[in-house]
């Protein structure tokens, strides 16, 4: 799966997009949050809280129980502040 | 029915494009446009996005508009990159038989744009920068487009 980042997400992951081989554990969105999250450091203060964030999989908004498949293009943001 | 999506780094002429919008049969063009608003010492916005999604979201929008509302045709147009106070950020333009169809549909493209669009603002004052918080706002008046 191709995992982008976007705004402070990927500031405090210190990249823009990496690829995560999908994984029975790696079911859902929420299931991928927690795995990048237990990774620590930056990526723990990106997906320590997951209300603050946002996901979208294959560029559609999606929620946490949204589950994945391999191949899959996922998305972590902020809530959007355009317009 | 013709809509046009830009996402752009480049600035727009809002009459060129509100001219390009109309034919005969307009009897209507509603237009938004959002500027980078100065105040707070603030000197600059840089907006980035999610390219990919950001075309395809707003596409989802603008069809959730014609779905609802008769209209003839509409440009969006969205910049990213950095914008300096008084530029313009956004242009929603939305031509129609009628006022009241133009007028709605776009006040809820703007809606739906600040709430489901994929871009992200950073401000920058003097030497530091912060990302903006969505606001609760914005949500709300999104929403109030769901009640019947």
């Amino acid at each position: 799966m191709n995992v982008l980042y976007f705004a402070w997400v990927r500031q405090k992951v210190g990249r823009g997009e990496e690829v995560i081989e999908h994984a029975p554990a790696l079911r859902t969105v929420g299931d991928l949050a927690a795995m990048l999250a237990a990774r620590g450091g930056g990526y723990a203060e990106a997906f320590g809280d997951m209300r603050r964030l946002r996901a979208a999989v294959n560029q559609v908004h999606a929620g946490l129980d949204a589950v994945l498949a391999p191949g899959d293009e996922v998305a972590f943001f902020p809530p959007v502040t355009g317009g | 029915m013709s809509v046009n999506i830009h996402i752009q780094a480049e600035d727009f002429d809002v009459s060129d494009e509100i001219e390009a919008l109309t034919t005969e049969t307009t009897g209507a063009v509603a237009s938004f446009v959002g500027l980078v608003r100065g105040g707070d010492d603030l000197t600059a916005l840089t907006l980035e996005h999610y390219p990919q999604m950001t075309e395809r979201e707003i596409g989802r929008i603008a069809a959730e508009a014609q779905a609802r509302w008769p209209l003839e045709s509409l440009t969006i147009i969205h910049r990213v990159g950095r914008l300096t106070v008084g530029e313009r950020i956004v242009l929603v333009a939305v031509a129609a038989s009628h006022r009241a169809a133009a007028f709605e549909a776009c006040e809820f493209l703007m809606d739906y744009l600040k709430t489901r669009a994929p871009f992200w603002k950073q401000e920058e004052r003097g030497g530091t920068t912060r990302w903006v918080e969505h606001r609760d706002a914005d949500a709300a008046a999104a929403e109030r487009w769901r009640k019947p």
